[in-house]
């Protein structure tokens, strides 16, 4: 009887974790089973040197104030019964979208948005606010909203294709698993969670988040097992009986919940099926560059930036290991309160997992450094004024990615075949997270509480 | 049970539910939505406490009979007897 549960979730990342207070909370009794040692998956958190450095959190998207009625953010803490105070936020300084003959400034103040983009793009006034409108009015969280692309509605209203690369820049780099596209949805997401919204970052950064969830499962009666990956997904007749570990174990549960994308998740059912979803192309290379000093005594404010050297933005896969034309470069001392002692700068690229893949171990530390040293030119060319050698430096790329959250292609964005309502062909196996379609960290919480309330919780589910 | 002890165990729901809110201010007679940051799944969040804490089944179709407090103490004290 002890192996016998009402849910099993398979993965403890934000969705997992988010999934597994939900079913607590409700006297469910929940599993999840993590393949790695920690928890936070594509968020996670580790140490080098005696730093103490964060996987992803470049910022928390979806900033809203205390009390800000129907939010996102404050949403998902009501379900989750964590009180705003817990999650310590510190508003961003400024961000920027740097582009080779324009840049666009922007807060959690949607009008410092507005106003540089109709300073620097007048004829497109009536297009930009026709697209505000556009987006307040769209129901983005809808689960049955069909396929539309992004760039096609935003082109109908907004002519300069300049200006439209700039917007789409953050959006599709922040959250798009489709190449130069976006469901119109995924893009109205990313809309409001960056320009209406806008940037965070929890003191103590993703550890914080993570610690604040595990607590709340545990003081809830959840139970999480570590090192305990899955690797048989058991059905009968197309209806879910548990799952199997990597040891053999079997554990029996009358519905499962699965973060670990919708690939991985076909790729170990028991019964064949004919799907066969798609694996994300996007995958990125990250480094990590630590200082004595810091942005701000060089009088560098920004919070973070996206910076494109091509005319127009590329977001795809590279044909190359990774792309120094464009990247994303974040400078997590730039918030409200620094609580870091060094200086850092994350330098985010576009990288191609195959090629990372097929290189030698002696290869891979040359490719790295080539990565460091792109990385380096970058912050040269923003910042000229930094002169200062980092004194630690980190990098990880997709093949990292891959070996500590088992995302096939080290995708970070998933597939482009997402399951909205979270169904598969298996009755009582659900995908949750990225792959049901809401991502980041903000997004994958969301995905992870509204399966868990749509499938186990909600009258009729049972 | 009196109406009052029925007050205070939806009052105590709420409270847990929306934290972030003052609920000591609620006006019984308006709808609990349009004072406190509710939507439709917190008022699950509310039929299921009900549920777990005090065994009392809300069909969907009553759901509309928890709008306010006052709403909520005539629906739910004679189930509370029970
Ligand atoms: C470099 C980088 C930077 C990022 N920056 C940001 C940012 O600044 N802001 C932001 O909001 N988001 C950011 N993200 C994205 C964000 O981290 C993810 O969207 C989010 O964490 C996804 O959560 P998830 O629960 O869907 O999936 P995951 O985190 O992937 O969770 C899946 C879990 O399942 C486990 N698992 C896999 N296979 C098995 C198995 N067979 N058995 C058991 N367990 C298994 C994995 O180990 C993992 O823990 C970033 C991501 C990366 C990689």
């Amino acid at each position: 009887m002890n192996n016998v549960y009402d849910t099993i979730i398979i993965g403890a990342g934000m969705s997992g974790l988010a999934a597994g207070i939900r079913l607590a909370m409700f006297d469910k009794k929940v599993l999840i089973l993590e393949k790695h040692t920690i928890a936070g998956g594509l968020n996670s958190f580790y140490a080098r040197k005696g730093r103490k450095l964060d996987v992803g959190l470049h910022a928390m998207t979806n900033f809203a104030k205390k009390g800000e009625r129907g939010k996102p953010l404050t949403k998902l803490l009501k379900q989750l019964r964590i009180p705003y105070g817990e999650l310590a936020l510190n508003e961003q300084q400024g961000s920027k979208i740097i582009f080779p003959d324009t840049e666009l400034s922007f807060s959690n103040d949607l009008n410092v948005f507005t106003d540089d983009v109709l300073e620097k793009f007048p004829e497109e006034k009536d297009g930009f606010m026709a697209l505000l409108e556009d987006i307040r009015n769209f129901n983005e969280v809808s689960l049955d909203n069909p396929y539309e692309s992004a760039k096609e509605r935003v082109a109908r209203m907004i002519g300069d294709e300049n200006l439209r690369e700039m917007i789409f820049c953050p959006l599709l780099i922040y959250g798009s698993a489709w190449e130069d596209d976006m469901d119109f949805s995924q893009f109205v997401i990313m809309f409001k969670s960056i320009f209406l919204e806008g940037f965070s970052r929890p003191e103590g950064g993703v550890r914080r988040v993570i610690s604040l969830l595990m607590k709340k499962y545990k003081a809830l009666g959840g139970e999480v097992r570590f090192r305990s990956g899955v690797n048989e997904i058991i059905s009968e007749n197309s209806v879910i009986k548990g799952v199997k570990l990597e040891n053999g174990e079997v554990i029996t549960a009358s519905k499962v919940l699965s973060s670990i994308g919708y690939p991985e998740t076909v790729s170990n059912l028991n019964e064949k099926i004919e799907l066969d979803p798609k694996v994300g192309k996007l995958s990125f290379t990250e480094t990590i560059l630590c200082y004595n000093k810091k942005p701000k005594d060089f009088g560098v404010e920004d919070t973070i930036v996206f910076y494109n050297e091509n005319q127009k933005y590329h977001y795809r896969r590279p044909s190359t290991l990774f792309d120094e034309k464009s990247a994303v470069v974040c400078l997590p001392n730039n918030f409200e309160i620094d609580d870091y002692e060094d200086g850092m700068i994350r330098l985010t690229f576009m990288a191609n997992f195959d090629l990372w893949n097929d290189l030698s171990p002696e290869e891979y530390d040359l490719e790295k450094e080539k990565v460091l040293t792109a990385s380096k030119d970058i912050v040269r060319k923003l910042y000229p004024q930094m002169d200062e050698e980092p004194n630690f430096v980190d990098i990880f790329t997709p093949t990292t990615i891959k070996k500590f959250t088992s995302h096939h292609g080290g995708t970070v964005y998933g597939s482009t075949d997402k399951s909205r309502d979270g169904r598969t062909p298996i009755k009582g196996l659900y995908i949750i997270g990225t792959d049901q379609g809401f991502l980041g960290i903000v997004g994958a919480m969301l995905s992870g509480i509204s399966m868990a309330n749509l499938h186990c919780l909600m009258e009729g589910s049972n | 049970m009196e109406t009052t002890e029925v007050r205070q165990k939806v009052l105590d729901i709420i409270a847990d539910i929306a934290m972030d809110d003052d609920v000591t201010t609620i006006d019984d007679s308006v709808a609990l939505r349009d004072q406190l940051d509710l939507d439709s799944m917190d008022f699950l969040d509310i039929v299921m406490e009900l549920k777990k804490r005090h065994k009392i089944i809300v069909p969907e179709a009553d759901y509309p009979k928890l709008a306010s407090m006052d709403s909520c103490v005539e629906y739910l004290t004679p189930k509370f007897v029970q």
